[in-house]
């Protein structure tokens, strides 16, 4: 029923052209060379000559190479046997699982209804006090970790998805490294967790085209799942290399590109992913929690940049630790009033005394004078780091919010401290260990 | 002919003209477009929707009409989308998701209107004169001759009081020709021109109240004017325009959500509801109306969205009402204009932008100003426009096409927000060409203090505290007083949020006899000691109501306090 063609055009880049008729837009095709067979899709027409992208890459591609046209757009199945699978970009088994093909959803769907949107209510529990303490995370929000390459993005990742209690996880992988993928694979199977989970991956060692599609097929399974009510947590890493992919194509195209090489459609195309995040009227929600690693420890970089202009806060990961400037959690005060009653003065206070700390660690630098109240901070600062900053630390969010008390009262007068009065006789630890004279 | 995202090629026999709605077809299918640029037997048009499944051979039917906006009683309260598709009503067709191809109508033409004419028949009329009116809300919905029909025009038959559908004729009219008009209490308008049915164009002289006191006394907006608010990411662009939107001394808001957050946008549309209008006693929502092209949503429709509120901040205008249009992201709506340009192959300018950026820019805020209309009365449109500069570099073609055309500045500063110093905007280098709320000489000389302050803090950060003079640390410490009390505003406290134009008089005068005062102290510490009592007792006096003894009570307080530091050498 569909025709073969035998004729390529062109290829460039990843990019081929034949000449066909009645090609829609967007549609799939099988591209069958010597060197194999990839899908490849429609990304242009001009009069009978269509522009296609092909999974796999160009490579070995001949002119004679057959391109049948399949009459429908790149789909993924769907079912609850996805569960505890692995897949590539495009939907192939990575696993020795054998192949779904039941219940085909097309992926890159249209736009939630603003007007079924409701606001998020529920707080992501993670275990980790510089998150649910200072940048709670909440059941919905759309939130990218900033980091450089070589800082523990992936395990943080891993961990917060093991400790949040969400029903579903989605692992969208690109240009994950192999290792990095085993780790995933390995921590979620010996938590118990990937029966509940499915991945994507896409390698540094597969097709660039293929990393494309990692968003998207996480994105229309999760927003299966969250339509059955289930509750999806979808972790993407790394989306600096899905915007890189993009940026490829683009120049393949011959598109001028806006900044620095990347396509002027860069925030479109990274929102239209991000927005998927949602906490639907009447079902369940999909929350998305993203690795951008930052070029050259630039935030100023295109893809961070824009990355922020759509996210709802960042996470900035820095020497191992969650950065408290900087970081921000948008929705947090959507939440935060109705964790605890000093859940947002401990917050407030604790960053405030940390901002101080900073200063006092820069006077010193600059060799200018300590005075009583800069050794009492620099007493606070090293606590703050060792005892909430760190990674390693692992415990509830009232159990953090103690510590924070603990801290304070072990460093400072309760007055020193501008923390209301009421707050305090409520909750000012009594046994304090004896503050050291400077 | 040809498919490039959401660009289409087509060949056409009759004639079309720029800017031609058309629809793509297939199948039940029907795609939105626009024609965009013409050449030879080819029209290029962009596709407000997704064009896959598209396929060349297919047809396009062309409408013969531009880019229309419905006008009438019921706009307000709505929720648009960029086209003016309703997007409650469209969730209840379709459900969870936006559907391509389904548009339904903006206005309801079953609700039937109180009308009261006021015209008689006989009168002679000119487009934009008052035929009668209608309750909407709070307000009296002018239903007038429509802006389209030219020249003298004599109305024939008038219905009386009486309720009536938006189908139903309301009266007919005869033009200079002689040719009748059937009008009804509805008509449309092409988005990207101007209604200009007025006698003359004013100077934005009156202070458009935002409650936000950085902006009303240092950097003020005006009544018809226009501003524009640059600023990196996280930086406050959203939560200002959001509070401006709460409290904004105006008649009408319209919202225009250009390519940002749909959660931003939920946010609003479902608080306003429950929120009651100080002014009116009324929920909020009465006088708001919110176009929502949110980011994931098609981005040629983007484009039009800011049209499509400007064009009816200009219908309300025609009633003689006082409209705030707040913009937020102008500069998504230039990427969309990027890129489509990049998709014409255009030589592209700056950034890839379109070389007529800058023309186009300033025509959209060019729609903002004050008239006078035909009967005397006066209506405005202001418009407030957000920019999200790549980098936050203020050094790029949107925020400086921006800067030429508005009349004030508010550029908000990654430091100010990293320190949590809300409203976000730099008050060292704002600017606006509008007249403040309070005295102008006070403002003068409280932004000499904060210059003045501002360069102490720097030197201290090179030879320190221990270098620097009582006298020069005083300086800097009246201009963190008068950042902290006065610049700074709590968003989420329910008296600091909004701060009324008398009440910044009178709290600005007492500041500004604050910064004058010559004072005396032993040294530093005692000073930054007193200065952080005063900022203590100011901070609770921004927190309490002008109404209750204690407001009177904390203001003797401060002047207390003064007393005692008062050099009276
Ligand atoms: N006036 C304010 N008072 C208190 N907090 C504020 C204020 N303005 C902004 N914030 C904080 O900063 C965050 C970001 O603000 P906002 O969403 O307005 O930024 P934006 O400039 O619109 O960013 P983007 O360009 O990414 O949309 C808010 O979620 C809030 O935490
Ligand atoms: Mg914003």
């Amino acid at each position: 029923m569909h025709k073969v063609y035998h004729q390529i055009e062109s290829v460039a880049g990843n990019v081929i052209t034949v000449k066909a008729d009645d090609v829609t837009y967007g549609e799939l095709a099988q591209v069958t060379s010597n060197f194999g067979t990839s899908l490849a899709q429609v990304i242009r027409l001009n009069g009978s000559m269509v522009s296609l992208q092909v999974f796999a890459g160009s490579r070995g591609i001949s002119t004679d190479a057959n391109v049948r046209f399949l009459g429908h757009k790149m789909e993924i199945p769907f079912s609850d046997s996805l569960l505890g699978r692995v897949f590539t970009g495009s939907g192939v088994p990575r696993d020795k699982g054998p192949e779904i093909t039941e219940n085909k959803i097309a992926i890159g769907g249209p736009s939630v209804n603003p007007a079924k949107r409701i606001i998020p209510r529920n707080m992501v529990r993670t275990g980790i006090p510089m998150i649910d303490v200072f940048n709670t995370l909440v059941e919905s929000q759309k939130l990218p970790i900033f980091s450089v390459a070589g800082e523990p993005y992936n395990p943080l990742l891993a961990r917060i998805a093991l400790q949040a209690e969400v029903d579903v996880i989605i692992l969208g992988g690109m240009g994950l490294k192999h290792d990095d993928y085993l780790f995933f694979r390995d921590i979620l199977e010996q938590n118990g967790a990937l029966s509940r989970s499915v991945l994507f991956i896409h390698t540094a060692a597969d097709p660039t085209v293929e990393c494309l599609l990692v968003p998207d097929v996480s994105l229309a399974v999760a927003e299966q799942f969250a339509l059955q009510n289930k509750r999806v947590l979808v972790l993407l890493t790394d989306m600096t290399n899905f915007a890189d992919s993009l940026k490829e194509i683009a120049i393949t195209m011959e598109q001028i590109p806006s900044n620095r090489g990347y396509p002027g459609d860069l925030y479109s195309q990274l929102a239209s992913r991000y927005e998927k995040a949602v906490d639907f009227d009447t079902a369940g929600s999909i929350t998305i929690l993203a690795v951008t690693t930052m070029p050259g420890d630039d935030v100023t970089h295109p893809v961070p940049d824009n990355t922020g202009y759509i996210t709802e806060g960042q996470f900035y990961l820095r020497n191992g630790r969650i950065e408290p400037f900087g970081s921000l959690s948008r929705l947090k005060q959507l939440v935060n009033n109705k964790t605890r009653k000093d859940h947002r003065q401990i917050m407030n206070t604790m960053i405030q005394l940390f901002a101080a700390y900073k200063e006092t660690l820069e006077k010193r630098s600059m060799g200018f004078r300590m005075s009583e109240w800069d050794a009492k901070l620099l007493r606070y600062g090293e606590r703050f780091e060792n005892e909430l900053m760190e990674l390693s630390v692992n415990i509830p969010l009232e159990q953090a919010l103690d510590l924070g008390w603990q801290i304070m009262a072990d460093c400072f007068e309760p007055a020193e401290t501008g923390i209301p009065t009421k707050l305090i006789d409520e909750f000012w630890p009594a046994n304090r260990k004896a503050a050291v004279k400077a | 002919m040809g498919v490039n995202g959401n660009l289409m090629t087509v060949a056409f026999d009759n004639p079309i003209s720029q800017n031609e709605v058309g629809y793509a077809c297939r199948g039940d299918l029907r795609l939105k477009s626009e024609v965009i640029r013409i050449r030879g037997k080819n029209a290029e048009m962009q596709v407000f929707e997704d064009t896959s499944g598209l396929r060349v051979g297919d047809l396009v039917e062309f409408s013969s009409r531009l880019l229309t906006v419905d006008l009438g009683p019921g706009l307000l309260t709505k929720i648009y989308d960029g086209l003016q598709n309703p997007l409650p009503e469209l969730a209840e067709q379709c459900g969870f998701f936006l559907q391509r191809g389904t548009y339904l109508p903006a206005l309801d033409r079953k609700t039937v209107w109180e009308f009261t004419p006021a015209a008689k028949v006989g009168d002679v009329l000119r487009a934009g004169d008052s035929l009668g009116t209608v309750p909407e809300g709070i307000f009296k919905h002018r239903i007038m001759v429509p802006f389209r029909l030219q020249g003298a025009l004599k109305v024939e038959e008038i219905a009386p009081k009486g309720s009536y559908d938006l189908n139903k004729t309301v009266a007919k009219l005869k033009d200079e020709r002689g040719v009748a008009v059937d009008v009804t209490m509805v008509q449309s308008w092409p988005v990207k021109m101007p209604i200009k049915c007025y006698s003359e164009r004013l100077r934005p002289e009156e202070p458009l109240t935002t409650k936000v006191r950085i902006v009303d006394t240092f950097f003020p907006v005006a009544r018809g004017g226009t501003y524009c608010i640059p600023g990196p990411f996280g930086a406050g662009k959203t939560v200002l325009q959001q509070i401006t939107s709460r409290y904004a001394d105006v008649d009408i808001v319209i919202i225009a959500a250009c390519g940002e957050r749909a959660g931003e946008v939920v946010e609003t549309l479902r608080e306003f509801p429950e929120l009651t209008d100080p002014r009116t006693g009324k929920s909020l929502m009465e006088r708001t109306l919110i176009i929502c092209n949110t980011s994931s949503m098609p981005v040629a429709a983007r484009e039009a969205s800011v049209y499509t509120a400007v064009t009816i901040a200009e219908y309300y205008r025609q009633m003689g009402l006082n409209v705030l249009l707040l913009a937020d992201s102008t500069s998504r709506w230039a990427q969309a204009l990027r890129e489509m340009s990049g998709r014409l192959e255009e030589i592209p300018g700056e950034e890839a932008f379109p070389a007529y950026l800058e023309s186009v820019i300033a025509a959209f805020y060019e729609r903002g100003g004050v008239v006078r209309l035909n009967d005397g009365s006066t209506g405005s449109v202001t418009i407030g426009g957000t920019v999200s500069p790549a980098g936050g570099n203020f050094e790029e073609p949107v925020t400086q096409s921006t800067l030429k055309v508005v009349g004030a500045f508010h550029g908000l500063s990654r430091e100010r927000s990293d320190a949590r110093r809300f409203p976000a905007i730099n008050p060292l280098d704002s600017w606006s060409k509008y007249k403040s709320v309070v005295d102008e000489k006070d403002v003068e000389l409280a932004r000499r203090m904060l210059r003045d302050g501002n360069e102490v803090n720097q030197m201290m950060k090179v030879i320190g505290e221990e270098g620097t003079s009582v006298d020069d640390f005083v300086v800097y410490l009246k201009s963190e007083y008068v950042d902290a009390v006065y610049l700074q505003q709590d968003a989420y406290h329910e008296i600091d949020a909004a701060t009324p134009g008398d009440r910044q008089k009178y709290v600005f005068s007492v500041i500004v006899k604050i910064l004058k005062t010559k004072m005396k102290f032993e040294n530093k510490d005692s000073a930054r000691k007193f200065f952080q009592q005063l900022m203590q007792v100011s901070k609770d006096w921004n927190r309490t109501a002008m109404e209750v003894p204690e407001f009177k009570a904390i203001e003797g307080r401060i002047e207390k306090m003064l007393a005692e530091v008062t050099d009276y050498a």
